[in-house]
C-alpha cells in the first residue's frame, strides 16, 4: 500500500511537472510580455530594460531551470503588470470561485445522480425520456449561451437576478445554476448507463432470485457497483473546482480565478498564469489520486496487496 | 401421484410479441430429482425465470405456476420476496458472476438467512459458517470473509449452493449449475447436489444441455424443443429408449463409451427462432421421419405409457 502510494505520488508530481512545462513553453513562444505590457511604441531601450528586469533576455532552457528551482523553493514568481506574488494574487480570487463551484457541484450531485438512478429504474418510461431529453439539452448548450439564455429571461426580461458582478448573493445564482446544469446533465447520463449496466448483471438477478425485496436489491447490491465508474466523473468534477467557471466567471463578470486566467494570458502575465496552471493541474490530479484510492474502497477486486 | 409441490400450467413466455415458450405444464412432486434438457434458447432456463418473476420487465408471462396449490405467478412482490429463496430458491450457470464483487460471500449468505429466518449478527455468522461446511467449502471461517474473486468457479458455485440452502427451500432450480466448471469439479458439484436433496429431502430440478448430468442426478426427465415439452419420462425408461425423434437424436448424438469408433450423428439444422417457427411440428425441417401430416399443425402431447408423453404423430403410433 505504502509502495502504491508513493508511486501514485511520483506520477502525479511528474504530471504536474509536465503541464507547468508545457504552459512554460507555449507561453514564451507565443507573445513577448514586454511589448504586451509596455505600449507598442515604448523606446526600445526601455523594452530591453523590461526584458531584462523580468529575465526574459535569457536563453528560454536557462529561463526553465531558474523558473523551476524557484519553484522548489516555494516561489511561484510575481506578476508582472503589478509586481506582486502571483500566488497572493490568485489566492485572493479562490474563494470567489469556490463560492461558485462548490455549489455548483452540489447542485450537480443533488440534481444529476438521483435523476440518473430514477431513469434507470424506470427505462423506457416517460420520466426516464423526460430526464434524457434534458440531460441532452443540459450538455449540448455550451455554457455561454446557457448563461446569456439565462440572463436574458431572468435579469433582462423578468429582472429578478442581476446580470453580473458580486455584489451580493443574488449576484451568484445564475453563474450557480449555469455552472450546474452541464454537469448534472452529463452526471444523470452517467450514472444513468451505469445503473443500466449493473442491472443487467447476474448478481441483480441472484439477489433477487434469493428473496432480497426490490428497494433492498438497488441499494445493497446495484448502487454500490454503480459508483464505481460514477466515481471517476465526479473526480474530474472535484478537480476542475478551480479551473472549471473560466466561461461562466467571463459571462457574469464574476472576479474569479478564471477571469483572472483570462486576463493574464491576454497580458502574457507569465508569472500568473503558471501560478494558475499549477494550481489547477495540482487539484486535478490531487482528484484524480483519491478517486483511486476510493477505487480501492468500492471495490474489492482493485484492492491492492491487503486481503488474503 | 402425491400433490404436486409445484405445478407449471400453460405457463408462456413472450418477448417483444416472440413467443419463447408455449404453454408448458409441468408438475414437481415433494423430493423429485427432475432433468430439463434442450439446446440452448429452447426455453428451458426462461421457463423457470418466468415462473419465479426473474425475467425483465418487458417479459410477458402467462398461464399459472401453484406453490403448494396457491398461484404465485404475477403474485404481490413480498408474496414473491418469501417464495424466492424461502421456499424456491435458484442457482445459476457461472457462478462468479451471479455474485455481487464488492460484498464479502458471508454477507451475501447471512443476507439470506435475514431475510427468510431472521437470523442477524453472530448467530446468521455461525449458520452461515455452517452452511459453508455443510457444501465442502474448506477453511469455511475464513471463506466467509472472502469476497467472490478471491475463489475458483466451483467455490463460488458452492458459495450459492450454500446461498440457496439458507432459506431451507423445498425445491432448488439449478440453471446448468455446472456448465462453466471443470469436468472434475462438475462432477463434485453435481455429487454436492444429490448428497444435500438425499439429506435434505428437497425437490430438485436441474436444467442442463447435458444428458450425462441429468442421467446422473434425476428421477424424471423432460426435454424440450423450440420452447414446448417434447417429450418427458422415468429416467430410467427415457434413458432406455428416448421416442421423439429429436430425443432419440440427442441421444445418438452421445459417443458411445465402447463398441468400435463411428463417427457421431448429428441432427442437421438448426433450432428455429421463436419468432419464425414453422407451422405444425417445430423439429419437422430437422426431422427425418417426417411427413405431409407433421407439417399441418403442432402435435399434442401424448401419453405412449404410464408416465411417458410425447409430443410426435409418427412416433406416437
Amino acid at each position: 500500500m505504502l509502495r502504491f502510494l508513493v508511486l501514485r505520488l511520483a506520477r502525479a508530481l511528474l504530471t504536474i511537472a509536465l503541464v507547468v512545462s508545457f504552459a512554460f513553453v507555449v507561453l514564451r513562444l507565443s507573445g513577448d510580455p514586454a511589448l504586451l505590457i509596455m505600449s507598442v511604441d515604448a523606446p526600445p531601450e526601455a523594452v530591453a530594460a523590461f526584458r531584462r528586469a523580468w529575465g526574459l533576455d535569457e536563453p528560454l532552457w536557462r529561463q526553465y531551470l531558474s523558473y523551476f528551482g524557484a519553484i522548489a523553493s516555494g516561489d511561484l514568481g510575481r506578476s508582472m503588470r503589478d509586481g506582486r506574488d502571483a500566488i497572493v494574487l490568485v489566492g485572493e480570487r479562490i474563494p470567489a470561485t469556490l463560492a461558485l463551484t462548490v455549489p455548483a457541484l452540489l447542485i450537480k450531485l443533488g440534481l444529476g445522480i438521483p435523476a440518473g438512478i430514477h431513469a434507470a429504474l424506470h427505462r423506457n418510461s416517460w420520466s426516464d425520456r423526460l430526464v434524457m431529453l434534458l440531460a441532452v439539452a443540459g450538455f449540448t448548450v455550451p455554457s455561454f449561451v446557457l448563461g446569456l439564455l439565462l440572463v436574458l429571461v431572468f435579469a433582462v426580461q423578468l429582472g429578478w437576478l442581476p446580470s453580473g458582478g458580486q455584489d451580493s448573493w443574488r449576484h451568484a445564482v445564475l453563474p450557480i445554476i449555469t455552472l450546474g446544469v452541464g454537469g448534472a446533465a452529463v452526471l444523470a447520463r452517467f450514472t444513468r448507463s451505469a445503473m443500466l449496466e449493473v442491472l443487467g448483471q447476474s448478481y441483480i438477478r441472484t439477489a433477487s432470485a434469493k428473496g432480497v425485496p426490490w428497494a433492498q436489491v438497488v441499494r445493497n447490491h446495484a448502487l454500490p457497483n454503480a459508483a464505481i465508474p460514477t466515481v471517476t466523473i465526479i473526480g474530474f468534477m472535484v478537480g476542475s473546482l478551480i479551473a472549471g467557471a473560466v466561461v461562466v466567471e467571463s459571462v457574469f463578470s464574476w472576479p474569479g480565478v478564471g477571469r483572472l486566467l483570462v486576463v493574464a494570458v491576454a497580458n502574457r502575465d507569465l508569472a500568473v498564469v503558471q501560478c494558475i496552471l499549477l494550481l489547477v493541474a495540482a487539484t486535478m490530479v490531487s482528484a484524480n489520486l483519491v478517486v483511486d484510492l476510493l477505487y480501492g474502497a468500492l471495490d474489492p477486486r482493485l484492492r491492492r496487496g491487503g486481503s488474503r | 401421484m402425491t400433490a404436486p409441490l409445484l405445478r407449471l400450467a400453460g405457463l408462456s413466455v413472450a418477448f417483444d410479441g416472440a413467443t419463447v415458450v408455449h404453454g408448458i405444464d409441468l408438475a414437481i412432486a415433494p423430493g423429485e430429482a427432475l432433468g430439463m434438457v434442450g439446446e440452448s434458447g429452447c426455453g428451458k432456463s426462461v421457463t423457470w425465470l418466468g415462473a419465479l418473476g426473474l425475467l425483465p420487465d418487458k417479459a410477458r408471462v402467462a398461464g399459472s405456476v401453484r406453490l403448494a396449490g396457491a398461484e404465485i405467478l404475477h403474485a404481490a412482490p413480498a408474496t414473491l420476496d418469501r417464495v424466492r429463496g424461502g421456499r424456491v430458491a435458484m442457482i445459476f450457470q457461472d457462478p462468479a458472476s451471479a455474485l455481487n464483487p464488492v460484498h464479502r460471500l458471508g454477507r451475501q449468505v447471512q443476507e439470506a438467512l435475514r431475510l427468510h429466518r431472521g437470523l442477524a449478527g453472530a448467530a446468521a455468522r455461525a449458520e452461515a459458517k455452517r452452511l459453508f461446511d455443510l457444501v465442502g467449502i474448506p477453511d469455511a471461517a475464513r471463506r466467509l470473509d472472502a469476497f467472490p474473486h478471491e475463489l475458483s468457479g466451483g467455490q463460488n458455485q458452492r458459495v450459492m449452493i450454500a446461498m440457496a440452502l439458507a432459506g431451507q427451500p423445498e425445491l432448488l432450480v439449478a440453471d446448468e449449475p455446472t456448465t462453466a466448471l471443470d469436468v472434475t469439479i462438475q462432477a463434485q458439484i453435481l455429487d454436492l447436489l444429490q448428497a444435500l436433496r438425499r439429506e435434505l429431502g428437497m425437490a430438485l430440478v436441474l436444467i442442463s444441455h447435458d444428458l450425462g448430468v441429468v442421467a446422473e442426478v434425476c428421477d424424471r426427465v423432460v426435454v424440450m424443443y423450440a420452447g414446448r415439452i417434447v417429450e418427458q419420462a422415468a429416467a430410467a425408461r427415457f434413458f432406455a429408449g428416448p421416442r421423439h425423434p429429436y430425443a432419440a437424436g440427442l441421444m445418438a448424438a452421445l459417443p458411445p463409451l465402447d463398441g468400435p469408433r463411428a463417427p457421431l450423428l448429428a441432427i442437421p439444422g438448426g433450432v428455429p427462432e421463436p419468432g419464425a417457427l414453422p407451422p405444425g411440428c417445430s423439429f419437422a425441417p430437422r426431422c427425418p421421419q417426417r411427413d405431409a401430416a407433421c407439417q399441418a399443425g403442432v402435435p399434442m402431447l401424448r401419453p405412449v405409457a404410464a408416465g411417458h408423453d410425447i409430443r410426435c404423430l409418427r412416433s406416437a403410433a
